[in-house]
């Protein structure tokens, strides 16, 4: 098997491995149950960490992710749940400011991280003033949605593989996703090629927008209550997400299946953690390390494919 | 007259006349009353956001990509281990600063290793590393609140010819900084680095031990300022350093520095350190919300980077 190939299946197998520990730790989660509850919390997490990696693919990052998800969230547990119609608004609205900060910064050429850091206390203050306090109310739909049982697969799987399938589809199978990702690569022989730079950077964001506003929705379909720091940890998941996934900085090299699965490694981080009945101080901890870990395994992977004579 | 000209511009000119403006509001607002204590405030609040910020203006200088995401858990372990060292002792207060730079020394040394060895982008190895930190700094810490030794608390809270102590450590501190980045070999190459990387290796700078000795003192900065703002506010608490993170990178760019690096300056980073404080308490006296507040610094950040402009993009 060629390093590439190999490189390609290391999230996949470094979350592989993480569940064959836990199973073997806790043979009680090998179950229709057990699975739900170790990857419910993985489906917000997972299209937040979509999201991100739209805004990686076209070479920026975004640091307002944690406070635009918790936002959506308190909209969610207030408005779209009270007055539907006026929440919808609100959350489209929501992914047109989206689109217009990704048009500020490509127009001002601006850097996106300082941007995206200005905008965190913009949605942090609007979701401090829509709830002041942890409270409100989850949709009952969206709670419906994160407790409905299929038969055969539990919830949280099925919803994964949808979030992957979608953003596969969409990123690397569409028109949509190839001139995004190209604009990541090669900025100008997109341009060159007749597409307009600022439309499709604005189409990228709006399109983080989206993703991000259903992982708020679904966050507080979970957590039936929102508060305005809930997601505050999401902009630093979402990154190590799509990083663990094999997604890369630059060059518009994203992998939307492997950031689902990075989004799932993270999670199960923690759980695992609990079942070595280790300290959940050590939780984040462990997330970094298994960052770490996964970027050396890289490393070495690339080092052979270089030994090899590439 | 030329002077004058000149002053204007310098990049940083802006953040002052906007510190001036704010403060100057708000006391037209109260009506005169609280001019000295608000200007001591400031100054007190203002010194901790200046030293983390000198050691993230380093980083930044370095070049696109070059940036420390560890400060905050890198100022809540060096406070939490220091000042559970020192146990309230007040004679143990050397060596529990000696651990406080040990632990900055440590972290900067850990994330250049993480950016060589693994040759992965800065902002994920500090990524990275802040996860580690940070659960060692809540494992150690237990969610006490450690009480610092009470001539260290005497020290930061009390001031001198009516400028806070803080204050005065921060300014020396930010002297130091304007020397090594204008004056000194050390801070040519962190600027020539910046401006070019290839330029710089084949002009025979040493690229990695400078970025390395950045890092390091980066990571030293930050502990210094996590262990006076414990002592300041009373002990070492594990969120303490979130809102660094943000303010560390805001007061470098509001202070004109290039966020492209290869081009930054001192002074700015005290006029805009100043300015966020100011900012913050003029919509307390005016009577707005924690919402409004939080807003009103977003779009002030934005607002002014636009206006900067951006030369070169920064990832």
């Amino acid at each position: 098997m060629t390093s590439d190939r190999l490189r390609q299946l290391l999230p996949a197998f470094s979350l592989a491995v993480l569940l064959i520990s836990v199973f073997y730790i806790q043979p009680r989660t090998m179950s229709y149950l057990g699975l739900n509850l170790l990857f419910n919390l993985a489906v917000p997490i997972a299209l937040a960490t979509i999201a991100q990696m739209l805004i990686i693919a076209v070479n920026d990052l975004d640091l307002s992710m944690g406070a635009f998800v918790s936002f959506v969230a308190c909209v969610a547990a207030t408005y779209l749940r009270d007055t539907p119609l006026l929440g919808v608004l609100i959350l489209a609205g929501a992914i047109g400011v989206y689109a217009l900060v990704g048009i500020l910064i490509y127009v001002r050429n601006l850097p996106a991280i300082v941007v995206t850091l200005g905008m965190s206390f913009v949605w942090g203050g609007l979701a401090v003033l829509i709830l002041p306090s942890p409270g409100g109310a989850a949709p009952d739909w969206a709670r419906w949605l994160m407790k409905t049982k299929p038969p055969g697969i539990p919830m949280a799987i099925v919803a994964s593989i949808l979030i992957a399938g979608i953003a596969h589809f969409l990123v690397m199978r569409s028109s949509f996703g190839v001139v995004i990702r190209g604009v990541g690569g090669n900025e100008r022989s997109v341009e060159r090629a007749g597409w307009s730079i600022l439309w499709v950077r604005a189409a990228a964001y709006a399109s983080a927008g989206f993703f991000a506003v259903l992982a708020g929705i679904l966050l507080v379909g979970l957590t039936t209550a929102a508060d305005a720091n809930i997601a505050l940890r999401y902009t630093l998941l979402s990154i190590a997400g799509v990083i663990l996934g094999g997604g890369e900085f630059t060059g518009g090299r994203v992998s939307p299946i492997g950031a689902v699965i990075g989004a799932l490694t993270l999670t199960l981080a923690g759980s695992f953690l609990s079942f070595l009945r280790i300290s959940s101080d050590w939780q984040i901890g462990a997330q970094g390390a298994i960052l770490i870990i996964v970027l050396a395994l890289r490393v070495l992977l690339n080092r052979s494919k270089q030994g090899a004579g590439d | 007259m030329n002077n004058v000209t000149l002053l204007f511009h310098k990049p940083w000119i802006w953040s002052f006349i906007a510190v001036l403006s704010a403060w100057v509001a708000t006391i037209i607002f109260t009506g005169g009353l609280g001019g000295a204590g608000l200007a001591q405030a400031a100054l007190t609040f203002a010194a901790f956001s200046v030293i983390v910020g000198i050691g993230q203006m380093f980083v930044i200088t370095l070049g696109p990509g070059n940036i420390d995401l560890s400060i905050p858990a890198t100022m809540t372990l060096s406070a939490t281990l220091a000042l559970k060292f020192m146990n309230t002792d007040g004679a143990l207060v050397l060596p529990g600063l000696l651990i406080a730079l040990g632990v900055g020394l440590a972290v900067g040394t850990a994330n250049f290793g993480l950016i060589k060895l693994l040759k992965i982008p800065p902002i994920i190895a500090t990524l990275s590393s802040s996860f580690l930190i940070q659960s060692t700094a809540i494992w150690s810490n237990r969610g006490l609140r450690i009480k610092p030794p009470e001539v260290l608390t005497d020290f930061t809270t009390s001031s001198v010819l009516g400028v806070p102590n803080v204050a005065l450590l921060s300014f020396v501190l930010a002297v130091a900084a304007y020397f090594i980045l204008m004056r000194s070999l050390f801070g040519r190459w962190v600027l020539a680095i910046g401006q070019n990387m290839r330029a710089a290796r084949l002009a025979g700078v040493p690229v990695d031990g400078v970025r390395f000795s950045t890092y390091v003192l980066c990571g030293v900065l930050a502990a210094v300022a996590g262990f006076f703002l414990a002592s300041f506010s009373g002990g070492a608490a594990l969120n303490m350093g979130t809102e660094y993170l943000l303010t560390s990178i805001a007061v470098v760019v509001i202070g004109g520095s290039s966020v492209a690096g290869g081009n930054s300056n001192v002074p700015g980073i005290w006029g805009a350190s100043l300015f966020l404080f100011l900012v913050v308490s003029m919509l307390n006296t005016f009577g707005v919300g924690a919402g409004v507040r939080l807003i009103m610094t977003g779009l002030i950040i934005i607002a002014v980077i636009t206006l900067a402009g951006g030369r070169k993009s920064m990832k």
